[in-house]
């Protein structure tokens, strides 16, 4: 297949000026006759509703929780970034882009990425004209950070409570929405699959979690912010919900998946404690900024942290990297946090543990300084670990907390199914290997305001949509398709639980296609993943019954898909024989063990195509060219 | 170490609920209360029964799905912690914990431990928002807003909207939880226009939700897992006060509220 991102010819600087120029638009008297579905009420999906809706569509939003609210952007911590340059530091819209680039590993798209920069300000002045509280200096300007590794002040915040506070401003939009009668709100309904006709996306079936019952909505457009798929990892820092299905239906439905193995494992996670654990937690990235990372110099020292003197500790990433040292990217700060844990150096029960430490900002800048940085943070790591961090170095371990595959869309952020498009961590474009710090709040805010409001209006102008109802061939398939996997699941009554498979799968897959992987091990994998889907298919038990609230009814359809996209991330592991961002093959690394990348034969994203259970999916490439981004072997040294 | 959980086992709002006891063994201390649920859930379904249902989803106490009364008080005995971020090192062998859903009028039994919180929507819906739509707003440091009235905001606006402030209330109340977001928009600059519209309007949706009066009595804010203030109150009954005498011609109409659409 011929991949056509659609991205405008000409300077980078200009290209989404001249898109929003060059789209059709629909006349204010024809939006409201115009019907569009979201999936998803976080900050891409909800942005995007409220948008929607302010401009006269027909929208309906669905969220699988019980309150639009609840969509786990509500969980970031950290900030978000913007190319606004208050602090007089440097910072400007290219060096944000550049960046950003570079932190992806020259995995992104360029002109994506621009436009991403290019927006990032316009975000903070809609957040705060919505009232979000951002941190303030006495003088009531907006407070700035430096974040994750970045060398200007660029990132905007809300205490540790960012992502709450962008997603509360995104979810009164909505519900001002709600009350304009523009937008209708579907909560507790899960979206189980796509609705093509004639090769365009026209609409969803979903089933009430409550009652059971599927539905059939049929619309113009579909635009998918559903998230990420971390879950198929089992432990990882997302909600318990997120999951993969939505994108997964449209996957087999033809839309293209793209980097499936990108993942992001975040540095700073409290260590698993034991094997009841359901998932892991965060602790922002912020606290690098004052913490200091180190191990014993001895392995397996067995001294409390505050009984082994200053020269028997390891200070790891300021020795390694004495330029950024404990600021270094996410990929960078993981893999070093595991190599030594790997060679024995790990603290804490498990031996997978490293420290951080603030015992020298806490008598540098004192504690009342330190606790109105991280107060909430302290707070939370001890009411889980029952250690005190102003007494004792905290213990962090990496674990998954973002991907950045994810569904195949081009410039106008429109999927390879005409109709379907796809927003915020659902979709691939904007982050490349790697994400950035505060960059995932800026790309779904980014999605949903202020780009999908011009591309859906440019695809409604200039489509035509014969009429659709529920008798359609193709709905009747997907509706059949949807209820005989969910009776299937219901009647196989084996021996295991849902649980206990997408623990054994998340275990693999974390194993073989987690921060270190090689050839080997994904092809060993890929054979465990088939032999343990197998299992599943014969072996789960989901009690109940289909017709209410049956959590374990939803879990069995969703580690059901995530056994499918276990596979394909191992595929698509594999394919790629080189090391970039958050891919580390171990096969392919520099002398001193950094991501070695191969730009002659893999700057391409690797676009998948779904081919039918029995057969393997087809890759098709859409090569990166960097004209304005010179690429280099990144160095944080 | 063994505890007993004494759970709410209700199959929907139609059919009568009862106590039901289980034992559990094999706590962990360091589990949270939610692991400890699964682990007995995941042994209910070995057995073939049906696992106790209950919500959660970000599991670190931000997205306030979930919540519970733990021995009588919504979240648990620990302050400023959500039912998810309970550790389990609290309790001692031998302890037997009453779990049962929040109990209010305008919050519907689901199943078990969940009800239908879409009250709270509801009364979001009804103005607790600044009207801005997407592409107008003027750059961010055009609007100042003074650090000490900024942290204020954001006290009200840590709101995770579980319910836990109604569920403690003896007259179920929601007037923390409305006075929190009043307060959120209300002393900032962006909320001026609309602050006496604001008021009026959700207490109008506060109340045709039939949740109670409020009468100060404060285990709200002794519940609250974010600790929101008592004064968000005081904030709310005096945008109130003011706004019906100045705005008394266009008093709001609610929307349709959720004990009448369920």
């Amino acid at each position: 297949m011929k991949l056509d991102a659609r991205i405008p010819s000409g300077s980078i600087q200009e290209a989404w000026a001249k898109a929003c120029f060059d789209m059709k638009l629909v006349n204010p008297a024809n939006k409201r006759k115009h019907s569009l579905i979201v999936v998803g009420s976080g900050l891409a999906g909800g942005a995007a509703a409220a948008s929607l809706g302010e401009l006269g569509y027909n929208v309906k939003c669905f969220c699988f929780q019980d309150s639009p609210r609840r969509a786990h952007s509500i969980a970031a911590q950290g900030g978000i970034n913007a190319a606004k340059n208050y602090p007089n530091d440097g910072e400007s819209v290219f060096r944000l882009f550049y960046d950003t680039v570079k932190g992806g590993d020259f995995r992104a798209r360029e002109a994506n990425v621009y436009r991403l920069a290019q927006i990032s300000g316009k975000i903070i002045d809609q957040c705060v004209a919505q009232g979000v509280p951002f941190a303030r200096e006495y003088g009531g300007s907006l407070t700035n950070r430096s974040f994750g590794g970045a060398q200007v002040s660029r990132t905007f915040y809300a205490r540790g409570q960012t992502g709450q506070q962008l997603l509360l401003g995104a979810y009164q939009a909505l519900e001002r929405q709600v009350h304009a009668g523009s937008v209708t709100m579907i909560p507790r309904t899960e979206m189980l699959d796509l609705i093509v006709v004639d090769g365009q996306a026209r609409g969803i079936v979903a089933r009430n979690l409550i009652t059971g019952e599927f539905t059939v909505h049929i619309a113009d457009a579909v635009i998918l912010a559903s998230g990420g798929y971390s879950n198929v990892y089992y432990l990882s820092t997302n909600a318990k919900g997120s999951n993969v299905t939505a994108s997964w239906r449209a996957y087999k439905r033809g839309a293209l998946f793209a980097n499936p193995c990108f993942t992001q494992i975040h540095p700073t996670c409290i260590p698993v404690s034991g094997d009841y654990q359901s998932k892991l937690t965060l602790m922002s990235e912020s606290l690098r900024n004052d913490g200091r990372i180190w191990v014993p110099k001895k392995k397996g020292d067995p001294r409390p942290p505050n009984q082994i003197p200053e020269d028997e500790r390891d200070y790891y990433l300021e020795r390694r990297y004495p330029s950024f040292g404990n600021l270094v990217p996410r990929d960078v700060a993981s893999r070093n946090a595991k190599a030594m844990c790997d060679e024995g150096f790990g603290v804490g029960k498990s031996g997978l543990g490293v420290y951080l430490d603030f015992a020298e900002s806490i008598h540098r800048l004192g504690e009342k300084t330190v606790r109105e940085r991280y107060g909430n943070l302290f707070d939370m790591y001890q009411r889980i670990t029952d250690e005190d961090p102003y007494k004792t170095p905290m213990r962090i371990y990496p674990a998954v907390h973002y991907t950045m595959g994810g569904l195949w869309v081009d410039y106008q952020l429109q999927s390879t199914i005409p109709g379907l498009f796809v927003l915020g961590e659902a979709n691939f474009s904007d982050h490349g290997a790697n994400r950035l710090g505060a960059s995932a709040l800026m790309q779904g805010l980014s999605d949903g305001y202020f780009i999908i409001p011009y591309t859906v209006g440019n695809y409604l102008a200039s489509t035509k949509f014969p009429k659709v109802d529920e008798s359609n061939p193709a709905v009747q398939e997907a509706l059949t398709s949807v209820r005989t996997k969910i009776d299937k699941l219901l009647s196989i009554k084996g021996n295991r639980t849902v649980d206990s498979f997408h623990r054994e799968l998340g275990k693999i897959v974390w194993d073989y296609c987690g921060m270190a992987r090689t050839a080997e091990g994904l092809k060993l994998a890929i054979g465990k993943i088939r032999t343990l889907r197998s299992e599943y298919w014969t072996n789960v038990t989901v009690p109940g019954s289909g017709d209410d609230l049956n959590e374990s009814l939803e879990k069995a359809g969703r580690v059901a898909d995530f056994f499918e996209l276990a596979e394909l991330m191992c595929m698509d592991a594999l394919d790629r024989n080189e090391s970039c961002g958050g891919h580390f093959r171990e096969e392919y690394q520099t002398a001193d063990g950094e991501a070695q990348r191969d730009d002659d034969h893999y700057s391409y994203v690797a676009a998948w195509a779904y081919k039918g259970p029995d057969a393997d999916p087809e890759l098709n490439k859409e090569p990166l060219t960097f004209e304005y981004v010179h690429p280099s072997q990144r160095s944080y040294k | 170490m063994k505890l007993t959980l004494k759970i709410w086992r209700q199959k929907n709002r139609n059919e009568k609920g009862a106590f039901v006891k289980y034992a559990v063994d094999n706590v962990d201390p360091e589990m949270s209360v939610l692991e400890c649920l699964d682990v007995l859930n995941e042994s209910l379904i070995l057995r073939g029964e049906v696992p106790v249902a209950f919500e959660h989803d970000c599991r670190e106490g931000i997205c306030g799905s979930c919540g519970f009364m733990i021995n009588g008080v919504a979240h648990g005995p620990e302050r400023g912690t959500t039912a998810c971020q309970l550790s389990m090192r609290h309790f001692k062998e031998g302890d037997e914990l009453t779990l049962e859903p929040w109990r209010a009028k305008a919050f519907p039994m689901v199943k078990d431990l969940v009800v239908n919180r879409r009250a709270l929507d509801h009364i979001i819906e009804a103005s607790g928002y600044v009207s801005v739509a997407t592409g107008q707003a003027p750059d961010g440091n055009d609007i100042l807003v003074g650090k000490e009235v900024a942290d204020q905001s954001m006290d009200a606006a840590a709101c995770i909207g579980c319910g836990a402030c109604v569920a403690a209330c003896p007259n179920a109340s929601a007037a923390l939880f409305t006075g929190a977001k009043i307060t959120h928009l209300g002393v900032l600059p962006q909320g001026q226009p609309e602050r006496e519209r604001r008021a009026l309007s959700m207490v109008a949706q506060m109340n045709a939700e039939v949740f109670g009066n409020c009468t100060s009595i404060g285990e709200c804010t002794g519940v609250c897992p974010k600790e929101i203030p008592l004064e968000v109150i005081a904030n709310m009954n005096r945008d109130y006060v003011c706004a019906s005498f100045t705005r008394r011609e266009d008093f709001p109409t609610p929307v349709t509220p959720v004990v009448q659409r369920t």
